[in-house]
């Protein structure tokens, strides 16, 4: 039996041919956008993809692991911190921020996932909402640091070689945020198909068997936590080269019940299937909610509530069903 | 030679209850040996003193000349001791390919690996192990959608995937159908000839195909222990299980209940 009620992935993790046709042709239609979009679209685009990383990061957690998690946001805002913070204090080079923003997200999650690990289920729910909430209010008191509630601004440019300003361009600064995201997604992809990754959908499974084969499931639960929130962290290290500010709200509970929903809207335990669910909830969120003068929040939730009835096991799910029946 | 396996006046007691009494037993490298006994006469305690799960009262157990009497579970599995678990215990939303995976890759340490597929050698075997235990071709099945009895088929191919030395089978044949049970005899049947397969079966029929040898436990104490001929023929046995008859009718009527 699951140990939660996260679904598991699907059996066979790996793209057939139609995936990877879409993959590629995903891939095509994100690279062109830039040439098709105005600067204001194609900035909501760039939020888009690195609130997909963090959604595709959280969902090595969620679907493939079968450990739900709420303080994800916290390591996606220590790595936006920490970009900021040494762009603007050590060096602006993006091959010295985002690895910065890697590391530290990780250390992070390191220290706290060691103490989060060790539960399942509800409690583990709740202490990685306690983690989260920790650190949203040091990122809000901490003003000599972060800036504290007005957020850390003036974030300089990021360079790709020393001195130049390339990604003042907002084409080039989103292909930036593109390619680092395929990275990341790429990393994430490649361990969630390796004999580790196996291990990891092993726990979501049947823990206790794992245990009876001679694995240590907490240990390899641990890695993965400290993974995805490493990962996380390159996502608010592109957060805060493409928004050159980063506010306490991007660790706030808000952020982290976003990721989730976008997992479970996307379908958990695919990868891709919670980048388009990131799509729906960013533009939910951030083009249609300000026009309702302040029912966003109300809207997300309608749209979360019809997801988890009309479409079980997500779009991607969703979408497997339909190509196994077609018609 | 040494015995693979020798229990030496094995006792586990409750408070006052002895539910393992003294059992003297030795396996040889490559034994076929039946465990049976009616109800509650320490069948399950004596598997579970033999993998470690629970502790001995008195009496030693050694594993291939080592002393393993105070050794816990997970070292014991590691020397060579494997089981089966009475009811399915598999990994349903992964394929039968995958459960094999899960439990070859972690003998082999390549579980540790984040990057890279399961090399082709260990998905060989992987296949290999399906073929032998009768589901050839079912690799991308998922587990979920095997029969009850292809489930046990499995779970034997996960305790055969740590190529183990001695192979503990915890009632194999539970809610299988006739034919699922002729092809799970056969399979035992088929298993390595340096393979020690101790078996706790209520199918009697089954024990007497695959067991050369027949341990009766009763009242937590051997009753006997000989060939399946012999305790076939043994009216001591018989009145054990019984108020009369024959051996063949009590075991038809055990097997039934």
């Amino acid at each position: 039996m699951s140990a939660t009620s996260i679904p598991e992935a699907p059996p066979r993790f790996r793209a057939g041919a139609s995936g990877a046709v879409a993959g590629g042709a995903a891939a095509l239609l994100l690279a062109l956008a830039p040439f098709a979009l105005d600067p204001a679209a194609l900035n909501t685009l760039g939020r888009i993809v690195y609130f997909a990383l963090l959604a595709a990061s959280l969902d090595l957690l969620v679907g493939i692991t079968g450990l739900p998690s709420l303080a994800h946001a916290g390591y996606f805002a220590v790595g936006a911190y920490t970009a900021g913070l040494v762009a603007k204090d050590v060096s602006a080079l993006a091959v010295v921020a985002l690895p910065a923003a890697v590391l530290v997200a990780g250390v992070v999650a390191a220290i706290t996932g060691w103490l989060t690990v060790r539960s399942r289920g509800i409690f583990f729910l709740m202490l990685t909402l306690a983690v989260g909430e920790i650190i949203f209010l040091l990122a809000e008191s901490a003003d000599d640091v972060t800036g504290g509630s007005n957020g850390l601004f003036g974030i300089p440019l990021f360079e790709i070689v020393p001195g130049s300003d390339a990604l003042s361009q907002p084409a080039l600064r989103y292909w930036f945020v593109l390619v680092v995201f395929a990275i990341g997604y790429g990393v994430l992809w490649m361990i969630a198909r390796s004999p580790f990754g196996l291990v990891l959908r092993g726990i979501h499974g049947n823990e206790e068997r794992m245990r009876a084969l001679g694995y240590s499931p907490r240990l390899y639960a641990f890695a993965a936590f400290c993974i995805a929130g490493a990962i996380a962290g390159l996502a608010g290290g592109l957060l805060a080269a493409h928004q050159q500010g980063v506010t306490p709200a991007d660790a706030a509970f808000g952020t982290a019940v976003v990721a989730l929903v976008s997992v479970i809207i996307g379908g958990a335990g695919t990868l891709w299937g919670p980048c388009l669910g990131a799509a729906v909830v960013v533009l939910v969120r951030d083009q249609i909610g300000p026009s309702l003068g302040g029912h966003g929040p109300l809207l997300l939730g309608l749209v979360f509530v019809a997801a988890v009835y009309l479409l079980p096991g997500g779009i991607a799910g969703t979408l497997a069903r339909l190509r196994r029946r077609p018609g | 030679m040494t015995a693979l396996l020798e229990l030496d006046g094995v006792t586990r007691s409750y408070g006052g209850l002895l539910a393992v009494d003294g059992v003297d037993l030795r396996l040889d490298a490559g034994a076929r040996h039946g465990l049976i006994g009616p109800n509650g006469a320490g069948k399950s305690t004596l598997f579970k003193l033999i993998l470690g799960a629970e502790a001995v009262t008195t009496g030693r157990l050694h594993f291939d000349g080592v002393d393993i009497t105070r050794m816990p579970e997970h070292q014991r599995v590691r020397l060579g001791i494997a089981q089966t678990f009475q009811h399915s215990s598999l990994f349903a939303a992964l394929t039968c390919s995958d459960n094999v995976l899960l439990a070859l890759q972690r003998r082999t340490g390549d579980a540790r690996r984040i990057f890279g597929r399961p090399s082709r050698a260990l998905r060989a075997e992987a296949d290999e192990l399906l073929t032998r235990v009768g589901l050839e071709g079912a690799g991308p099945r998922p587990a979920a959608a095997l029969s009850h009895g292809e489930q046990r088929q499995l779970e034997l191919a996960l305790a055969l995937a740590a190529r183990p030395r001695l192979l503990l089978l915890d009632e194999p044949a539970a809610g299988m159908s006739p034919a699922e049970t002729e092809r799970l005899a056969t399979i035992i049947a088929e298993l390595d000839s340096d393979l020690a397969v101790l078996i706790v079966e209520h199918d009697l029929d089954l024990v007497f195909r695959v067991a050369r040898d027949v341990s009766v436990l009763h009242l937590g104490s051997l009753l006997m222990t000989g060939s399946a001929e012999a305790v076939r023929a043994s009216e001591e046995v018989a009145r054990v299980y019984l108020g009369g008859a024959s051996v063949d009718d009590v075991f038809i009527d055990e097997a039934v209940t």
